[in-house]
């Protein structure tokens, strides 16, 4: 009986493993999925009046970044997103959301228009991460995003991301220093994909089921870690089945979320964005292991390992 | 996708060890005194390759005698993901530790580099591949806000291969806190300066290390987001042969100045001497009153800005007009 109970128990945790694994490999190829509404779309649902501004006033227009002035329920926003594109042709037109130094020199531009003019910004995420190639490299990739990150922090008008589809690494982060970050039930946000990792750690692709599981990408589980401050909805599958349905969600949480952040004085906003990023982290400290936890909840009832 | 650890191409840089019979040197291949190498700074006495060495080889050479006290040594590295690969991350980290003696991938503290008073950041790639999670962020922020209370400046040796992976998102998001705490650095007006060291690449490059007052680099170290390896996957572009060098960075404009390791501490306490301005210790010291009181730097800056523009010999100044600065305009 004793031994039935414990070879039962065994293979609960085995079933559970794999479901977890399952469940994260899952989200990541939703998150990937070629007609999930993309930031076009959800501005041609919840903008009104979009004007697209391009370019980023010193060499160049990058596709893969897209940005413009419009009206969210009878507010005046700057709207900034990566653009993945849904057809192939769209994609390569897009760059398949893999921004260049102009595409992140883009959004800057447009965060002093916004901060001129005194506009809440939203960003879309959604994008693999910055283009790796030769010529982004040279023309600063490094310095542009850094630089991205640093801008987005100093604003002082309200800024709200959200992730809507892959939030690859440093690319979407340079998009995601923000007062709020929401983040769709079926999108991911990862320091690296899924495969990367696994080429890295487990030295093999094909293992990327195992690193997405670990990253722990998923909205649920950056919610615990306190990255993002809410879950938002999407119909059953996915958004793709029903993009309508899916803005609307995302529309009610950016309104609730503007409401929250507009009753803030702007340089306590801007305080407040600071330390929400000086919080993210987990460490102890003193000779109590554990004595000092920062900003960690637990992720399972087990106690956290400390070395 | 690309910000994590690639480790840098070459992995025949380990320094010289102490004692030890022959040593050749791993670019020219000329046989040297692995003694007369330490003494030159762990660098090629024939070909001035630069080897990689470690945190505490690195404070040992900036800092001047007994001018080195480590801070925040106590903080402890969590394993918030419970991450495991093909080993777990805590196995990961002991083993890193053993390797190196040191308690995570950076060491920080208040320094002396040339009689000069400053918070010296050095990290260390031979700690999983000097890759930033949370303790690394942690200390380069209390770095930099004790930079800013205390008036004096920041220097940072950067070498690392990315964001650590293991701690999954909790590394990403290190890139903006590090970038915030540049933000710290700059308001109090304290300079910082990078230093970067083979391989200097992904998160550490793309947020606080290239925001630096002045950002150099060593002789031949490798500097780029996005590894060679990466590039050539996604997009089969052929790698020129000096790719992401730091003389290649120099020439592209991202680099203040590639400096070789002998010469890196004075040229470092020049650098602070003169973003400090370049006075007295007397008049470093007034500054640094001045800007524990942040409101005094702005204040000080504005009344000299106001005499200036008012100054009767300045074309179109007049002697007794307001000025047209406020301290407002100087801090926007």
């Amino acid at each position: 009986m004793g031994e039935e109970i414990e070879r039962l128990s065994t293979r609960l945790k085995t079933l559970r493993h794999e479901k977890r694994r399952h469940d994260a490999w899952l989200t990541v190829q939703i998150a990937r999925e070629k007609d999930r509404p993309r930031t076009r779309e959800y501005i041609a649902l919840l903008i009104e009046g979009f004007e697209e501004l391009k370019g980023d006033r010193l060499r160049a227009d990058d596709r893969a970044i897209v940005g413009g002035l419009g009206w969210f329920e009878g507010q005046a926003v700057v709207v900034i997103g990566h653009q993945k594109g849904r057809t192939l042709d769209e994609q390569q037109m897009h760059n398949f959301g893999m921004a260049r130094p102009e595409g992140y020199r883009k959004a800057q531009r447009l965060f002093r228009l916004a901060e001129r003019h005194k506009l809440p910004i939203f960003t879309f995420v959604d994008t693999p991460g910055a283009y790796p190639g030769i010529a982004a490299e040279e023309g600063g990739q490094a310095r542009a995003i850094a630089e991205t990150m640093r801008n987005m922090a100093r604003l002082s008008v309200p800024v709200i991301a959200t992730v809507i589809g892959e939030g690859g690494s440093g690319g979407a982060l340079a998009l995601a220093v923000a007062d709020r970050v929401l983040m769709q039930e079926n999108a991911t946000y990862s320091v690296i994909s899924p495969e990367g990792c696994a080429a890295i750690l487990w030295r093999d692709a094909e293992f990327a089921p195992q690193a997405a599981e670990a990253l722990r990408p998923t909205a649920s589980q950056l919610l615990a870690l306190n990255v993002i401050e809410r879950v938002v909805k999407e119909p059953r599958g996915g958004a793709q089945n029903n993009p309508e349905n899916a803005a609307n969600e995302v529309r009610q949480a950016l309104r609730e979320t503007l409401a929250e952040l507009v009753a803030i004085d702007p340089a306590a906003r801007r305080a407040q964005r600071r330390e929400r990023f000086r919080k993210l982290g987990a460490f102890s400290e003193g000779s109590v292991a554990g004595a000092v936890i920062n900003a960690l909840p637990s992720l399972s009832p087990r106690p956290q390992r400390d070395f | 996708m690309s910000v994590t650890v690639e480790i840098g191409r070459r992995d025949d840089r380990p320094p010289v060890p102490p004692g030890g019979a022959g040593w050749s040197c791993p670019k020219c291949h000329q046989p040297a005194d692995p003694a007369a190498v330490r003494a030159n700074l762990q660098v090629c006495p024939a070909c001035g390759y630069h080897l990689r060495i470690g945190a505490r080889e690195r404070i040992a050479q900036l800092v001047d005698q007994g001018g080195f006290r480590e801070r925040w040594a106590a903080l402890k590295t969590l394993d918030p993901l419970e991450f495991t690969d093909l080993e777990t991350y805590p196995e990961r980290l002991r083993e890193a530790q053993a390797k190196t003696g040191l308690t995570e991938a950076i060491v920080a503290g208040t320094a002396t580099i040339a009689s000069v008073q400053c918070v010296l950041a050095v990290m260390d790639f031979g700690f999983m591949g000097g890759s930033m999670g949370s303790v690394v962020g942690e200390k380069l922020w209390r770095a930099a806000e004790m930079a800013a209370t205390e008036g004096l400046p920041l220097v940072a040796v950067c070498t690392s291969g990315g964001a650590r992976m293991q701690e999954g998102i909790l590394s990403l998001m290190q890139m903006a806190k590090t970038t915030c705490a540049v933000d710290v650095i700059n308001e109090a007006g304290v300079p910082f300066v990078a230093v970067l060291a083979d391989p200097c690449t992904g998160g550490v490059v793309a947020s606080f290390a290239t925001l630096a007052d002045i950002c150099v680099a060593e002789p031949g170290a490798l500097l780029y987001f996005s590894g060679p390896r990466v590039i050539a996957e996604t997009t089969k572009e052929e790698l020129p042969a000096d790719f992401g060098t730091a003389e290649r960075n120099l020439a592209l404009g991202h680099l203040d100045a590639v400096v070789a390791r002998t010469e890196l501490r004075d040229k470092l306490a020049n650098y602070l001497r003169l973003l400090e301005g370049g006075g007295t210790p007397e008049r470093i010291r007034a500054r640094r009153a001045r800007s524990r009181s942040p409101r005094g730097l702005v204040d000080a800056t504005a009344r000299r800005a106001k005499a200036l523009a008012a100054h009767a010999r300045r074309p179109f100044g007049r002697g007794d007009r307001e000025a047209v600065y406020t301290p407002q305009d100087i801090e926007a």
